[in-house]
């Protein structure tokens, strides 16, 4: 049986190809510099006194004790960041109320969860700073914590901000709320699509606050001299963006904030929005030495991340021969102490599948006193897909049709129109089903079940959108015939090594001469983060645009070396030659080491935002045993078949396909947050927010279908969203079909499944 | 507040000296102290085996270790596995396996499967499985882990 399958139409000499990662010494060995590496002359400390309430007015604050302490060099609070109105600036992946941001960063008047920074002291060494960070007192008036959905839309609920009001379909309401904005997206009539139903299915769904578990804690060192130029350095997705949240927080000019991105120890969209790095730029600015905060695993928890719970409701039909009439669904999704949860995107998501004729979703970002959530991986289509690939199931199983058809039956494809207004260009959803179906996994029937032992078989779907934005690349031709790409994306998982395949593939040299890094903010153009899916796809456009222009100047050069014109010299596979005089040829390596006396480097840059976004599709296929004595569920059998376009590295794309499986197993079965009474979480630690560890998996199948994105030259769609979104529905259609309970509730705990057997027994 | 305590251990081969506050891990000694910053601090609790290092030949979440517990002891360090001849044969399988994705749990991992394949080389999945229960990973699954230790063991026997 074949573990990874690769299903190509066309192949390349680079791409498709498995090559040693360009970073791969460094990081097998220990050489790589993460953001918590760093050194430098005079570095301080730092360390943040947290909130231990979820939800209360500060009534004040003495910092004098801290400030004395031997070895203390400063000490801030939200005083120190200059005045923020609600104007919406751009800050991390999208614009906020920068009030709110600013208040994010030090609480002002109020903390909204616990966690929340409330000062923050710089020492000789982070010992020193924690003790004296326990000297600050702070006087709490406590307040009533709102914890969910629920609670915070419901009438009279306790408000978090006196001055967030609902904006809701172009309006805004009168009154405050804790509803930061309902959206609605609509086509047909879903009263009459219900109507020609044959089978209607409606539930309720819930899930927990999840957090996207890098393993590498949050972190930042700044350095802010006398002159006012403050240089940054992080592990973040996107240097830019902490550049821009900068600026905007401290009020102070871009061009002075000079942000180096380090190693980046796992972020999950997680490590966008900007933490420690402004108290670190404050703290230096206050001592004149440079600052390093890096977080402690709970701090992590309690003030990072995580991904937003969700409330939703879902309701389709379908006719007899399974054709879906309708599909209507609420989604409230928690926010988090400020506004931006992925509410939106998981209304755009859930029903993303489906080729239906009536549609109607509402969508509500809603405030809560749990830590500002953010995203993680495909935000809001997880929580989406869980809850309609779950009534899809029900579907199926009342209509009698085999999932997989029913799915193929309804899916989306070329032309079908999403609710809110695109229409796919090719995409490759049908081609994963089909791939699913004929799978050894789908075709074998599902093993004998032991005794005391319940086994069962989930498939779901799942879909995001691998949006381009903005990418840069600047290439040079070294005189020995390599060429540097420096790029503005930052490397989470192989952005070099495919970063450096495309480049090798346009040029038509070999990939080990191709030179990749990455760049702070002062030496390349603007680039978006690393995350949704798209650097492979945009940032490998603009390296294979500068390619182009690096082979026409070449081509140039050789036309002034032989003194031709330039329209008769033509790049053949990394050859000049002269088109009608066959004396004239130079391969590459001979052209670049003759720049540096022909007129000097040869250079050049692309800066894109590209159309031609390939949207992605996955099919998962579980097989699960739950202990009907423990109410244990075990993955047994796990295929991950996803459309990624042309696969660039196979290798780091079948492992974004098992690692988003492996997250979305966790998601499933295993992790949440639990908050006590007080909105206090009860579980920041690796022990007890348990993330899956090797003993939990087995090995996880991968079926790459290759349906080329035609918005790429070699296909490229993009990988790393959509594996998280199919896998929580598909175990939870599994646990239904090994016990015949639906949950609706995640995570799927032992204690949950032996609560729905208990009762299915009437014991 | 005692003073710091000199100590003398044998890292990576070559003996060490170094100054520590008695309340500093064996993991602070490493990176700050010593600047051997290859051994990474995922939760400094002990739960996520991202420092681990062979303490006696035997694996130990050096967090969890004081700085002064190694006196007169010997430590290897992710530092100390590659040689002038080249990466050592589990650096290698990472590589090869592309089992590492944002590789910040890759140092606790080589390291925890060198303690298995010394002993065993031959350890099977579900060995390596058991083994490697200590080390979190949240990019790759574990699947092409695995498979680089599998792939490992068969070159190291």
């Amino acid at each position: 049986m074949v573990a990874n399958i690769v299903l190509s139409e066309v192949e390349y000499t680079h791409i498709g190809k498995r090559p040693i990662r360009p970073d791969g010494v460094d990081k097998v060995i220990g050489r790589a510099q993460y953001g918590p590496d760093i050194t430098l002359k005079g570095l301080l400390h730092g360390k943040v006194l947290r909130s231990p309430y979820a939800h209360a007015r500060i009534k004040s604050i003495d910092t004098s004790q801290a400030e004395d302490y031997p070895g203390v060099k400063a000490v801030i609070t939200a005083q120190d960041l200059p005045f923020a109105s609600l104007s919406k600036e751009e800050l991390g992946a999208g614009y906020q109320a920068l009030k709110f941001a600013s208040d994010h960063i030090l609480a002002g008047g109020k903390v909204l969860f616990k966690g929340h920074p409330v000062a923050a002291v710089a020492a000789a060494n982070p010992h020193v700073a924690e003790e004296a960070a326990k000297l600050i007192k702070v006087e709490y008036e406590e307040l009533p914590p709102v914890m969910s959905v629920l609670e915070a839309m419901a009438d009279g609920a306790t408000l978090l901000h006196d001055d967030l009001y609902t904006s809701s379909l172009g309006e805004t309401s009168q009154t405050a709320s804790n509803v930061a904005a309902h959206a609605r997206y609509e086509k047909g009539d879903v009263v009459q699509g219900f109507d020609e139903a044959a089978v209607v299915v409606e539930r309720e769904f819930q899930t927990a606050s999840v957090h996207q578990g890098y393993i590498e804690p949050h972190n930042g060192t700044a350095l802010w001299s006398a002159d006012g130029q403050l240089d940054v350095w992080c592990s973040t997705q996107g240097a830019f963006t902490v550049r821009s949240s900068l600026a905007n927080v401290l009020r102070h000019p871009v061009s002075k904030i000079k942000v180096t991105p380090m190693e980046m120890g796992g972020g999950f969209g997680g490590k966008i929005s900007i933490y420690l790095e402004p108290l670190a730029a404050l703290l230096s600015k206050k001592s004149g030495q440079p600052v390093k905060l890096v977080m402690n695993r709970v701090e992590v928890f309690e003030a990072s991340g995580p991904a937003a719970g969700s409330l939703i409701k879902v309701k389709m039909g379908a006719t007899k021969d399974g054709k879906l009439t309708a599909c209507q669904a609420e989604l409230a999704l928690d926010a988090g102490a400020y506004p931006g949860s992925p509410a939106m995107s998981a209304a755009m998501c859930a029903f993303a599948c489906y080729d239906y004729p009536n549609g109607l979703l509402d969508a509500y970002d809603v405030v809560v006193n749990k830590p500002k959530t953010q995203a993680y991986r495909a935000p809001g289509s997880p929580q989406a897909a869980y809850a309609v690939e779950s009534v899809v199931d029900e579907l199926c199983e009342k209509l009698g049709i085999d999932p997989v058809e029913f799915r193929l039956r309804n899916a989306s494809k070329e032309g079908t129109r999403r609710i809110e207004g695109p229409v796919y260009r090719r995409i490759g959803l049908v081609e994963c089903l089909e791939a699913a179906r004929s799978h050894n996994h789908y075709q074998t029937p599902v093993d004998v079940q032991p005794s005391g032992k319940l086994r069962g078989r989930g498939v779901a779907s799942g879909f995001w959108f691998n949006r381009g934005f903005v990418s840069s690349c600047n290439l040079t031709l070294n005189p020995d015939g390599t060429v540097s790409v420096v790029m503005g994306s930052v490397d989470l998982c192989g952005t070099r090594a495919s970063i450096a395949q495309q480049t090798a593939e346009a040029l038509g040299i070999a990939y080990e001469d191709i030179k990749p890094s990455i760049a702070d903010t002062d030496s390349i153009g603007y680039t978006f983060i690393t995350g949704g899916s798209r650097t492979t796809f945009a940032t490998g456009l603009a390296t294979i645009n500068a390619s182009q222009d690096i082979k026409q100047r070449m081509i140039e050069r050789a036309a002034a070396i032989w003194e031709a014109k330039v329209e008769d010299v033509e790049y053949v596979d990394a050859v000049l030659q002269h088109k009608s005089d066959s004396e004239l040829r130079m391969t590459f390596k001979e052209l670049a080491g003759r720049t540096l006396t022909t007129g000097g480097s040869i250079t050049a840059q692309c800066n894109i935002d590209p159309p031609g976004e390939g949207n992605s599709f996955a099919v998962h296929i579980v097989d699960v045993e739950v202990d009907q004595e423990t109410g244990k569920v075990d993955i047994l059998r796990y295929t991950a078949i996803q459309d990624c376009g042309k696969a660039v590295h196979p290798s780091y794309v079948e492992g974004q396909m098992q690692g988003g499986a492996a997250q979305g197993i966790g998601w499933a079965l295993n992790e949440e947050y639990f908050f006590n009474g007080q909105g206090q979480m009860t579980n920041s630690s690796f022990l007890d927010y348990r993330m899956p560890i090797s003993l939990d998996l087995p090995m996880i199948d991968t079926v790459i279908v290759e349906v080329a994105n035609p918005g790429h030259p070699y296909g490229v769609r993009g990988v790393g969203e959509t594996p998280i979104v199919p896998p929580l529905a598909a175990i939870a259609n599994a646990v239904y079909q090994a016990t015949g309970v639906r949950m609706q509730s995640l995570p799927i705990t032992p204690g949950k499944v032996l609560d729905a057997l208990w009762s299915q027994n009437g014991s | 507040m005692p003073g710091p305590t000199h100590v003398q251990a044998t890292i990576n081969g070559e003996e060490v000296n170094f100054l520590c506050e008695p309340r500093q891990s064996l993991l602070e000694v490493l990176r700050d102290v010593l600047g051997m910053t290859g051994t990474k601090e995922g939760c400094n609790d002990g739960n996520c085996g991202a420092c681990t290092v062979l303490f006696d030949g035997r694996i130990i979440d050096s967090c969890l270790v004081l700085g002064v517990e190694i006196q007169g002891r010997e430590v290897t360090t992710i530092e100390g596995l590659a040689t002038a001849d080249g990466l050592h044969p589990i650096q290698q399988a990472f590589l090869e396996n592309a089992a590492l994705q944002c590789g910040i749990c890759t140092p606790g991992f080589i390291v925890a499967a060198k303690g298995l394949l010394d002993e065993e080389p031959d350890a099977d999945e579900g060995r390596i499985r058991h083994w490697l229960a200590g080390n979190l990973c949240r990019c790759t699954g574990y699947d092409k882990i695995v498979r680089a230790v599998l792939d490992a063991g068969e070159k190291m026997k």
